[in-house]
């Protein structure tokens, strides 16, 4: 627990989601990183921009200014490497719409687990936070 | 004078919009679920609020990376379900309350939060999916609105404690609108969830049901928690919390609980729901 009148100091608040197991929590550094990749995906909320890129996905790459890394990431559909790449799940989740792949589905292709076998365990309760709460403390 | 009625809490995921949209609310998987709003449904239905203040986040949708408000009041007549990448929801537009939106944001403003003011925007799921789980599917929803919208994507997001004194000033610029007006306050999102990496997937009943007791009676214990703790114990998304904040400080000193609901899971999320009054 934080006192409310204790003043956070933004190095230490920063440098401690780095010790959260299996997350890139979405900081101003991302969020610079990505943003074309991030803006790229937005652009597909309309219906003729999803057709363009359906059409040739590539070519549609060609207009953003986005880092070859980021273009191959999001080409090979690897969420995890957009999400290191800045990439933010809110964004990406245009792509994976326009793909016609659920959230869940989407979201399942970034642990070790195939669709049905995450399936399997949300229904039997999600992910259990024991152990997967902080790297360093281990619990 | 315009009053605060009640405070609701409600997780807003897609899928369940998308389970109202093709008429799946009462199967194996949905049932359960929607079971836990007919409570609601009813009592929405006796008390006719005129108006609910909507806390809420947009999800990628009216706001890019281009401009991102930490806390935004909307003040138009009028928002239209956004395109979120498969086509806008088939709901009815959102009606707003622009004069008292207006009321809000200056009385906040002077109250030394500042403020974005919005005119024009597409709501997403993070504002229709409430609406459908409190009044199903009517043609035209039965209440306005004044959108609040919260920045709980980019980081840092608003502390909880900042949010919980947001819900303070909202009460009172409520109580100073002269216009008599049933007003409920809403917070939505949560409860726990992780959309992305490795440890999506990650649930948390425990934590979820003591955040859950917190809001109920007169503890302000759920303002302090740190961001961290929400990350660690409730996943990414879980934060998303912190929303349900404004709602619980525009409620007073202590609430009484009307309804509770919880079930896992709904796609990847804890669903949570809360239905409180504020006792003084």
């Amino acid at each position: 627990m934080t006192a409310p009148t204790e003043r956070q100091n933004i190095h230490d608040y920063i440098a401690a989601f780095d010790d959260i197991p299996g997350t890139r929590v979405f900081t101003a550094a991302r969020a610079r990183k990505g943003y074309w990749l991030n803006q790229f995906a937005m652009s597909l909320m309309t219906p003729e921009n999803r057709e363009a890129w359906k059409a040739d996905e590539r070519k549609y790459l060609e207009n953003w200014p986005m880092s070859d890394d980021q273009k191959e990431a999001i080409l090979a559909r690897d969420y995890n490497r957009c999400l290191d790449l800045g990439g933010n799940v809110y964004f990406l989740a245009k792509v994976f719409s326009t793909d016609g792949l659920s959230f869940a589905e989407a979201v399942s292709t970034m642990t070790d687990m195939t669709f049905p076998e995450y399936r399997e365990m949300m229904n039997k309760g999600g992910r259990s936070p024991q152990g997967n709460r902080s790297i360093k403390g281990g619990y | 004078m315009a009053r605060i009625t009640a405070g609701v809490a409600s997780s807003h995921v897609p899928l369940l919009g998308v389970a109202v949209d093709q008429g799946k609310t009462g199967d194996d998987y949905f049932g359960p679920i929607f079971a836990g709003y007919e409570w609601t449904k009813a009592w929405e239905k006796e008390e006719k609020p005129d108006v609910v203040i909507l806390v809420y986040n947009d999800h990628a949708s009216a706001f890019d990376m281009k401009i991102i408000p930490t806390f935004a009041i909307g003040c138009g007549e009028r928002y239209k379900s956004a395109d979120e990448g498969w086509g806008p929801r088939p709901v009815p537009d959102v009606e707003g309350h622009a004069d008292l939106g207006w009321h809000i944001a200056q009385s906040l403003i002077l109250d030394e939060f500042d403020m974005t003011i919005i005119n024009e925007m597409d709501v997403d799921h993070g504002m229709t999916v409430p609406l459908s789980m409190m009044f199903g599917q009517p043609e035209k929803w039965p209440v306005k609105v004044v959108p609040l919208a919260v920045n709980v994507v980019t980081y840092p997001v608003p502390s909880g404690n900042r949010c919980w004194a947001l819900g303070e000033a909202i009460a009172r610029a409520v109580e100073s609108f002269p216009e008599d007006l049933n007003v409920q306050i809403w917070g939505t999102g949560g409860m726990s969830h992780q959309l992305q990496g490795p440890r999506a997937g990650l649930l948390n009943r425990e934590w979820d049901n003591k955040f859950l007791d917190m809001l109920i009676g007169d503890s302000d214990a759920a303002r302090f928690i740190p961001h961290l703790e929400y990350l660690r114990e409730t996943g990414s998304e879980g934060i998303e919390m912190v929303m349900w904040l404004v709602m619980r400080g525009a409620l007073g000193k202590k609430t009484k609980c009307l309804h509770r609901h919880y079930h896992i899971p709904c796609s990847n999320t804890a669903i949570g729901h809360l239905v409180l009054e504020p006792t003084e």
